[in-house]
């Protein structure tokens, strides 16, 4: 059931419109802007005669909910990263931990969010409907599909047509795989993806160290309790020799042995 | 006793009250007006100085507290604990500093206890967050005796007394656990930050640096007070703590330069880029000069000499902490960030009324040894013993 995006750069046009089907969804207003923000959840970047619709990854293993301290981001089973406004305490760590960029933040208001395209959970996908940008895309170039079907699509378009695509489906595995995937005619570092992230999830990175602690508390527990016990029992050992010699001195009525 | 030259005090009042009323215009303008408005965070850059110094250093600044309990209660080093009373309520002042810094950073404050029911265990911030609400509670109860004391309540004081030592384990468990999880916070952006300062060794890194750090903070707070309370510690107990220090700073030393030669990094540290300058000084600050400064007799042997190797180390732990959290990550931020004027002024007040809380505490709570006192038990620990050797005498 889980869904994903499709996006084949190849066939995209450049005409906007699931960034206004998008802007439209959630109200907000209709601008070009070159970067997401609080106000805007995708738009289209133009390089090597491609567009590129940069948007939140929904990463699989997304580490935005991983560092989440009161889990207000969260993986659903349907496939998107969703947010619970109401859990958010607004430490950031979602925006520093992201390695796409994606969470922005309400900086000018007194009660802030954090905001990023949510594949349209609650209005949409959630119910198992297309998202509004998919919906809007008259290129056929952002699909909305269970992801599977999605992956058999995207090799079905590279292998028919090997001339016109890079063998290579971003998002199938980079950072243990995305929600929203790409297939273009240009190698993807070429055209700003990130090509560093490595194909571990990166919360497994903080998990190796999480995972451990109880072990660690445990021994340490152990180890801190032995050490003042030693110590402490040294100390009562020294006054006890102590005790002994003033008692001897006491027999042997003030005269050494 | 109680007379301090006046002229000097007048400078630092000047400065403390300049800094209190910044902080009081900042306070206003971040909770009517917002993030956006007093700090120069953005979405490129999401954390700054107030995360970087006010909670990230702030917390190492305050791992006196855990260091001295240690070494007085668990390794049993009696002739040390003149210095506990001073390095709990340091470490005490300072996790309500950090949690009042923390109130500032949170984009919604008055969420702050979601964390104690809505849980994230795979989250860093989740285990932080439990550990420094559980660790202040602990220092809470570490510095009641003194209240105790000073208002005669003996029987809660005697409570507190039985439980002083699994107080300090969990005291000491709870700051390793937390000292060393700060820098865990970083182990998920290994590609966003530079390699001088990535490594998956950072939570131990940070919670050697924090010992080293405690032990300095206290050796400072030990001069200090004796300068202005007319309270006096031995020197030779001053010079004690510093080798310690010295020896946590070597541990500490080895480990850093074994991980740049892991990276092969060597050859760039002396490339002349502002990381690898930063680099520098927090080496040079943190470990080359104080412990080239210790090797002399004529400076590790005086008071001033002692005071001032952990003026460095303090100064090269803020340097580490602050590299960590904004140098390392500046490229990747497109050097977007440097800390606004209100971000600086809320620090300054924040670290003003650190200081003037703490000589407060220290001139109206029994928290130096009065010497008076000390004569006492010494009266007394020699009557008892000649009680007992004067008993055959009587047979």
């Amino acid at each position: 059931m889980p869904f994903a995006l499709l996006i084949d750069l190849t066939t995209c046009v450049g005409c906007g419109e699931c960034r206004t089907a998008c802007q439209n969804a959630h109200g907000f207003p209709e601008v070009e802007i070159q970067k997401l923000t609080a106000n805007n959840f995708t738009y289209l970047e133009e390089k090597e005669d491609l567009y590129i619709r940069r948007m939140c990854q929904h990463c699989e293993e997304p580490a935005c909910a991983s560092v989440c301290p009161v889990g207000a981001l969260y993986k659903t089973s349907a496939g998107p990263v969703n947010y619970d406004a109401d859990k958010c305490i607004g430490c950031r760590y979602c925006m520093l931990a992201c390695p796409f960029d994606v969470p922005s933040y309400e900086w000018d208001s007194i009660n802030p969010r954090v905001r990023k395209c949510t594949m349209c959970y609650d209005e949409r996908t959630s119910k198992g409907e297309a998202t509004a940008c998919s919906e809007a895309c008259p290129a056929e170039a952002t699909l909305f599909g269970e992801r599977s079907d999605l992956i058999a699509e995207a090799l079905t378009r590279i292998n028919d047509d090997p001339d016109s695509y890079v063998p290579k489906i971003y998002g199938q595995a980079e950072a243990g795989g995305t929600s929203v995937l790409y297939i273009s005619s240009v190698p993807f570092e070429e055209l700003g993806f990130k090509s560093t992230l490595g194909y571990e999830p990166l919360p497994d990175k903080t998990w190796d160290v999480l995972s451990k602690l109880p072990n660690v508390v445990v021994t340490a527990g152990v180890m801190v309790a032995a050490v003042y016990w030693i110590t402490n029992r040294r100390s009562e050992v020294m006054e006890f020799n102590e005790a002994v010699k003033a008692d001897d001195h006491r027999k042997n009525n003030g005269r050494e042995k | 006793m109680m007379k301090i030259s006046m002229p000097k005090l007048t400078v630092w009042k000047i400065v403390a009250t300049l800094f209190i009323t910044g902080a009081a215009i900042v306070t206003f303008r971040r909770f009517f007006y917002g993030l956006g408005e007093t700090t120069n965070l953005s979405d490129a850059a999401p954390w700054g100085l107030w995360i970087g110094f006010d909670v990230v250093t702030g917390v190492g600044l305050a791992a006196g507290g855990f260091t001295l309990c240690g070494i007085v209660y668990l390794f049993n080093l009696k002739r040390f604990k003149p210095i506990v009373r001073p390095a709990i309520l340091t470490a005490f002042l300072g996790y309500m500093l950090v949690i009042v810094g923390l109130m500032f950073d949170l984009g919604r404050p008055w969420a702050i206890w979601h964390a104690i029911i809505m849980w994230n265990p795979h989250s860093v911030m989740f285990e932080v967050a439990w550990c420094v609400m559980l660790y202040t509670t602990v220092l809470a109860l570490e510095f009641s005796p003194v209240l105790l004391e000073r208002f005669k309540l003996h029987k809660t004081l005697k409570i507190i007394k039985a439980i002083t030592i699994p107080l300090v384990i969990a005291g000491v468990l709870l700051s390793m656990l937390h000292q060393s999880s700060l820098g865990s916070l970083y182990l998920i952006i290994p590609q966003k930050m530079h390699a001088f300062w990535y490594s998956p060794m950072l939570p131990v890194f940070f919670f050697v640096s924090a010992i080293a750090v405690g032990i300095g903070m206290t050796v400072i707070e030990a001069y200090l007070s004796s300068r202005a309370f007319k309270r006096t510690l031995e020197t030779p107990l001053l010079y004690e703590l510093s080798r310690i220090m010295i020896g946590v700073i070597l541990v500490y030393a080895t480990m850093r330069v074994l991980d740049l030669a892991e990276k092969g990094l060597f050859a760039s540290i002396l490339n002349g880029s502002l990381e690898s300058n930063m680099l520098l000084l927090e080496f040079a600050l943190f470990i080359i000069f104080p412990v080239a400064l210790f090797t002399f007799k004529q400076i590790r042997k005086t008071r001033l000499g002692l005071f001032l190797i952990s003026i460095s180390v303090v100064l090269g732990f803020v340097a580490n902490r602050l590299n960590v959290t904004t140098t390392s990550l500046d490229a990747y931020f497109g050097g977007v960030y440097f800390p606004s004027v209100e971000e600086f002024i809320l620090t300054g007040g924040i670290i003003t009324a650190g200081f003037w809380l703490f000589s407060l505490a220290v001139k109206h709570l029994p928290i130096f040894p009065d010497e008076h006192l000390d004569n006492e038990e010494i009266i007394i620990d020699v009557t008892s013993i000649r009680t007992v050797s004067s008993k055959p005498m009587q047979v």
